[in-house]
């Protein structure tokens, strides 16, 4: 496992901007009255994500161009899950997000990825769908949720291309992803959120798993998506929600001694259902070619 | 072997001597029969020592073998130069063409039957050739010299090798023949004789196998030799004679000799059974009962793969791991990623061939290597090319590397089953050093740490595993899978019995071991855990040993390098002598030798019968001294006893017998009991605690050891069944259709009252039991560890006693304070023995076994494993204690009669009998320790429990639960002993031997205590698939 290391070590991250079709639903703009989301709020969020990715914590920053007609396609982390030289192209759940890969893929080869099809395999539509906002790697080991969109013949394929680790399915409730209530708060350690479905998840991925990590609990659950990078110094970087978005999760966070901060804020993502790590792809490629 | 040149001086040379010798030793040799014939009369142990001494001693089964092959060639010049014999077969190869044939010479004639018939390979009979005669040449100076000689004499007569064999093999056979059948009956006298020595053959573990062992096979000359393939992980092919009846470990200890491994605790033979499937050989059992009718190949896998490699003592122990993780890599049981298969495959390539040469290594060089299932270019390319950064790395150094990284993935030491969770679906178990891993697809869907687990258990082609209740929830809850059959299930049993021992079992609390350790004998178990293994092998310090390296597929050589060939000569010694290692490996191997001779014993003691309970019979001093003749008899009586109570009693309870079939397994009866002895509830403490105990015990005697380990095990799952309803078995149990209870005088009416009692009893019990569940779970918790604190010394004692009484008889008196109390349990489904000093009536007990014999089963097994679970709290073996620990039930039983030899206490016992019926009640006895008292001593006197314990022990058709309680009457300790056996198995067990066998045993190992009660509780099987 020659790929095998503690969590944490990117050297990339790729993004996607926000199309101005945002809020939109592919069908045709039916948006729930609540939410109302601020198109330039949201790509204002989305340049101080991505400048802290690129100045603060130091990562190769790839940005691949929105494209209006892929209003979801901001969320670049649904479509495919990296592991070491491995990435899959996932199946989305929702049939129009299925084309928001082919420019993620042309990126993927350039980074001399190997890149693994999932949707190729099932053909048609009654397989396995896997989103990455349901996959939560943990540098030892793979927890898949089984959610809304993710069902369990996308977790098998998720095993089947990443064959090192064990891959274990848990629970994911109230109609969430899995990255809505955990996150990777340092090569060790979950942050994980303080709602019963979140506790529900913590146990579940306690019992499947065979190694010890620590667990940061946040009181929101929203708190519990953060991003995770160990930069080149081994300087430890989270990104976290901002106080204004997460008052009573701020103290949390300052438990992590000797970690770089980063209140990253991300309101109008999270009206659609996403959440920091909705955004970026991380990538580990120091050989790359 | 196979070397051509040979000086034919040197072989002519020693065939004269051998002569001469051979001369010598026949008429000692006549002189043995002629002994063990004599003694045929006697059952007692003495006459069968003269011949057994040696023989018994040594390994009755696998002993023959041994000498057999080395006898011939060694007797001249072995006893100078134990060296000396190997060149000398070297020579004759050189210039014979055939190097069979040279060697063939040496050999004993029976050997050459053997080999013909065999049909071997030109190339197994050189090695074959080759290792007996060195083995031999230090062994047989000692023991084996006359048995040999014999045989040798017509062949050395002869000159020219080449007739010499004709000539031979011809009057070999004859010769052998003769001696077989004249000594065919003795033998069996003998044998007998023989499995009582084997305790104390045992006892005598530590010694070496092989001299002793030899020589008394030589005597017998029963030994039919079977050459066994053992295919070994480089590739070769290790062929090995082994006589038919030896059991799994001596096989192994020949290829771990063959290896020169030391740290062989994680490696283990496996052989493909009728279905194809593989199976694990329990070292402790026959060979031949395990293959079955399964060709005798085997291979040498490793069998617990140790989480942390670099924790591993030797190079070579890492390097066989390797070849293993290759072979597993390569066809696809370990997945890995092509990144991985890349990496891994290129640490084979440094391993094996060095720093990559670009000259001489181009891409074509890796063709002979299979890095993975399905072997592309594109795959190859990498391995090269990381093969390159892999630069300046030795073997071992990138043997680590593999290592490192193949302990990483995620399916490493898993060890898969099929299996279909409660609702039908597929899925598959995964056992590994950790816990249960629940897998549906590729996907891990449910894990089981062995901490979470309190019990783990088999029914049918059912298994359960019983789940320690979590924080928030306050029952425990039983998990149920269907296996495809019932092997299946066992087989999966089995596997996290053996897994749990070996890792979980390591118990941090030295301490605790130590003071354990002092009592007993510490150092001969190891081994049989991880923590121990790893003891045992920080103790190593031989020169790393010289081992080739061969690429899997290019194989051809044997690892071991020079000291092989030393080693094979030593055979046995080898392990005993092995330096550090030695202390606890070398008892093991001593051990060996007695288990195979219990075997031999057995198939002379057989009794008819199938499962036949025996409950009471009071064993006095008396039985000691009774010979086997007497036994013999007494059995007879019983046999008949139980005929008649079979013809005269019709199915009584088909319900109550389905419900056994689906519910109760052996196991749960043994909760049940457990439940009752609650003070010991070992079992019932939390895994730490368990794991404790289970390590004291190891420490203990090994025998001990293992069956301690179980035993905690079991514990716990007694109380598991006691408290939580989820054990259906237990109720089932309880409905035992027959039982017959035969007081000393009037067996019939006694019988049928008993059965009425049972019935009564084992329905109460069954309430008690579905009751006691709530009950269970709190004591389990407590009790069990507040009196393992409180009694860890008198626990030490007991279970000393118990591996005492296992090994050698005497052993365990002394240990126990108050030796009075024995109870003999007899066999059926349960057999439980109880021996209370008091007791007269042992001589009935005595009989119980003949009755057992009834039952005529024609394999006589299930003595055997009775004798294997003692012989493996000895040994030291993992699988034994494994399915000890293990609750078995076995689905097919239908009738279940009850035959009750006893008598003062009959009434009292009655209870025990239901009980026992059920499997549950005899433990109960020895739990309710005062009513226990009243019935077998009628003081009536309240006791003071000192202590209790229960040990459980099973073998494939055997299951063993001994419960020891301590009381304190007065100022008299006394120490009861109920040893309850259950006999299941398929008909081909012999459940009457089995039975006789244990009850014999029982006795043995307790000189100093009576039997008070044997109770046979016959069940047989009428359908056994009917549920399944």
């Amino acid at each position: 496992m020659a790929s095998v290391r503690p969590y944490g070590h990117f050297t990339h991250a790729v993004v996607r901007g926000i199309p101005e079709s945002f809020g939109r639903k592919a069908e045709g703009g039916e948006t729930d009255g609540e939410c109302e989301t601020d198109l330039a709020k949201a790509q204002r969020q989305f340049g101080v994500l991505t400048g802290a990715l690129r100045q603060k914590v130091g990562l190769q920053l790839i940005e691949i161009p929105p494209d209006p007609n892929l209003p979801e396609s901001w969320r670049i982390e649904d479509v495919a899950v990296i592991q070491g030289d491995t990435a899959l192209i996932t199946r989305p759940w929702k049939q129009q997000r299925r084309s928001e890969a082919e420019a993620l893929r042309r990126v993927l080869s350039e980074l001399n990825l190997t890149v693994v099809e999932m949707g190729g395999e099932e053909g048609g539509s009654g397989g396995a769908t896997l989103e990455g906002s349901d996959v939560l790697f943990t540098g030892k080991e793979f927890f898949v949720g089984i959610s809304s969109h993710t069902n369990h013949r996308g977790a098998e394929v998720l095993a089947d291309t990443f064959r090192d680790f064990a891959v274990s399915t848990v629970p994911v409730c109230g109609g969430a992803r899995l990255k809505n209530v955990c996150s990777m708060g340092g090569p060790n350690t979950i942050v994980i959120g303080n709602s019963e479905g979140a506790k529900k998840t913590l146990r579940t991925m306690e019992q499947l798993t065979d190694h010890h990590y620590e667990v940061l609990t946040v009181p929101e659950d929203m708190a519990a998506n953060c991003i995770y990078v160990r930069g080149a110094s081994k300087m430890d970087f989270l990104l976290h929600r901002p106080t204004e978005e997460c008052p009573n999760s701020a103290p949390a966070f300052q438990k992590l001694t000797d970690y770089t901060l980063l209140p990253t804020a991300c309101s109008e993502a999270f009206k659609l259902g996403g959440v920091l790590s909705s955004f970026c792809l991380l990538i580990n490629r120091k050989l790359q070619i | 072997m196979t070397t051509e040149a040979a000086s034919e001086t040197e072989v002519k040379k020693e065939p004269e001597k051998s002569e001469e010798q051979p001369a010598a030793a026949e008429p000692d040799a006549a002189a043995q029969t002629a002994e063990p014939a004599a003694g045929d009369g006697k059952k007692e142990p003495e006459q069968p020592k003269p011949a057994g001494n040696n023989p018994a001693g040594d390994n009755p089964g696998s002993d023959q073998p041994a000498p057999d092959g080395a006898a011939p060639p060694a007797p001249g010049e072995a006893p100078q130069n134990p060296e000396a014999p190997p060149p000398t077969s070297e020579k004759k190869k050189e210039k014979e063409q055939p190097a069979g044939k040279g060697i063939s010479r040496f050999l004993p004639p029976w050997l050459k039957r053997q080999k013909s018939q065999s049909q071997e390979p030109p190339k197994e009979a050189p090695k074959e050739g080759s290792e007996p005669p060195a083995k031999d040449g230090e062994p047989e100076q000692g023991p084996e010299g006359k048995e040999p000689t014999p045989e040798p004499q017509p062949e050395a007569k002869e000159p020219p090798p080449e007739q010499e064999e004709k000539h031979s093999i011809g009057s070999a056979d004859t010769q052998p023949v003769k001696e077989e059948k004249a000594e065919d009956e003795e033998v069996k006298e003998t044998e007998e004789k023989k499995a009582e020595e084997v305790k104390k053959e045992e006892e005598q573990t530590a010694k070496p196998e092989g001299k002793p062992a030899k020589s008394p096979l030589k005597l017998t000359k029963k030994m039919k030799m079977v050459v066994c393939q053992v295919a070994m992980l480089d590739g070769t092919q290790f062929s090995c004679e082994v006589e038919k009846r030896a059991k799994g470990q001596y096989l192994f200890f020949k290829v771990c000799e063959h290896l020169n491994l030391l740290e062989k605790d994680y490696f283990g033979l496996s052989f493909k059974d009728n279905a194809d499937q593989k199976c694990w050989l329990d070292p402790t059992k026959e060979i031949k009962r395990q293959i079955r009718s399964s060709p005798w190949q085997f291979a040498f896998n490793v069998k617990f793969y140790p989480p942390d490699p670099s924790q591993l003592t030797e190079d070579i122990t890492r390097y066989l791991l390797c070849l293993q993780l290759r072979q597993d890599i390569a066809s696809g049981r370990l997945p890995c990623s092509f990144v991985t298969h890349a990496l891994l495959g290129s640490f084979s390539l440094q391993a094996e061939l060095g720093d990559h040469d670009p000259d001489e290594h181009r891409l074509d060089y890796i063709s002979d290597f299979q890095f993975a299932p399905s072997q592309t270019k594109e795959l190859e390319e990498k391995v090269v090319e990381l093969h390159k950064t892999h630069r300046g790395l030795t073997p071992a150094q990138a043997d680590a590397q593999f290592l490192e990284n193949a302990k990483k993935l995620s399916m490493y030491g898993v060890d898969l089953h099929h299996a279909k969770d409660s609702e039908g679906v597929d899925i598959m178990l995964g056992v590994c050093a950790n816990g249960l891993l629940i897998y549906k697809d590729r996907l891990r869907i449910n894990r089981f740490a062995w901490p979470k687990i309190l019990k783990i258990s088999y029914k049918r082609s059912n298994f359960y595993i019983k789940i320690r209740p979590g924080e928030t929830e306050q029952f425990e809850s039983t998990v149920g899978f269907k296996l495809p059959n019932h092997r299946a299930a066992k087989k999966v049993w089995k596997v996290c019995v053996e897994h749990h021992t070996f890792f979980r079992l390591v118990t941090p609390e030295q301490p605790q071991k130590a003071k354990f350790l002092t009592l007993g004998s510490k150092f001969r178990y190891s081994g049989r855990t991880q923590a121990q293994t790893r003891q045992a092998s920080s103790l190593i310090d031989r020169p790393a040993p010289y081992f080739e390296r061969t690429s899997s597929k290019r194989v051809s050589r044997s690892l071991d390098g020079a000291p092989v060939v030393s080693v094979t000569d030593s055979a046995l010694k080898p392990d005993a002598s092995a330096p550090a290692l030695s202390s606890p490996v070398a008892e093991e191997n001593g051990r060996e030798p007695g288990l195979e001779l219990p075997s031999d014993s057995k198939s002379k003691l057989r009794v008819k019968g199938e499962n036949i309970y025996v409950r009471h019979s009071n064993l006095m001093l008396e039985d000691l001294d009774k010979t086997q003749e007497d036994v013999l008899k007494h059995q007879a009586s019983i046999s008949e006893l139980k005929r008649s109570f079979m013809e005269s009693t019709p199915d009584p309870r088909p319900s109550q017998w389905e419900k056994r079939l689906t519910a109760s397994p052996a196991t749960s009866l043994r909760l049940q009991a457990q439940g009752k002895t609650p003070p010991r509830t070992e079992a019932a403490l939390p895994d730490g605690k368990a794991e404790d105990k289970s390590a004291d015990v190891k420490q203990k005697p090994e025998p001990g050891e293992l069956a301690e380990v179980e035993i905690e095990e079991t514990v716990v799952i007694e109380e598991i069944r006691k408290a939580p309803k989820a054990k259906p078995a237990t109720p089932e149990i309880a409905a035992v259709p027959e039982v017959a209870v035969i007081s000393a005088a009037a067996e019939k009416e006694k019988k049928e009252e008993k059965r009425r009692s049972r019935e009564a009893s084992t329905s109460s019990e069954s309430h008690s039991e579905s009751e006691e569940e709530a009950e269970y779970h709190p004591q389990v918790a407590s009790v069990s560890v507040e009196q393992i604190k409180e009694e860890p010394e008198e626990e030490e004692k007991e279970e000393e006693e118990e591996l005492s009484k296992e090994t050698p008889p005497p052993a365990v008196s002394p240990a126990a304070e108050a030796p009075p109390d024995v109870t003999v349990v007899g066999k059926g489904a349960a057999v439980v023995v109880k021996e209370e000093v008091e007791e007269e009536e042992s001589a009935e007990n005595t009989a119980v076994p003949a009755d057992e014999g009834q039952n005529g089963h024609p394999e006589a097994p299930p003595e055997e494993e009775e004798e294997e679970p003692r012989v493996n709290g000895d040994a030291s073996h993992e699988a034994e204690r494994i399915p000890q620990v293990i609750c078995c039930s076995e689905p097919p039983v239908v009738k279940t009669e009850m035959v009750t030899i006893s008598d003062t206490f009959a009434a009292q016992k009655t209870e025990i009998s239901t009980k026992e019926v059920p499997i549950v009640h005899t433990e109960t006895k020895t739990i309710t320790y005062e009513a226990a008292q009243l019935d077998g001593s009628g003081d009536g006197e309240p006791g003071v429990l000192m202590t209790a314990q229960t040990i459980t022990s099973e073998s494939l058709c055997t299951t063993t639960t001994t419960h020891i309680t301590k009381t304190l009457k007065g100022g008299l300790s006394e120490t009861r002993i109920e040893k309850r056996i259950v006999i299941t198995g398929d008909s081909d067990i012999d459940h009457d031997q089995a039975l006789a066998q244990a009850i014999k045993e029982a006795k043995e190992q307790h000189p100093d205590m009576s039997v008070t009660r044997v109770v046979v509780h016959k069940e047989t099987e009428l359908a056994e698939e009917g549920e399944d």
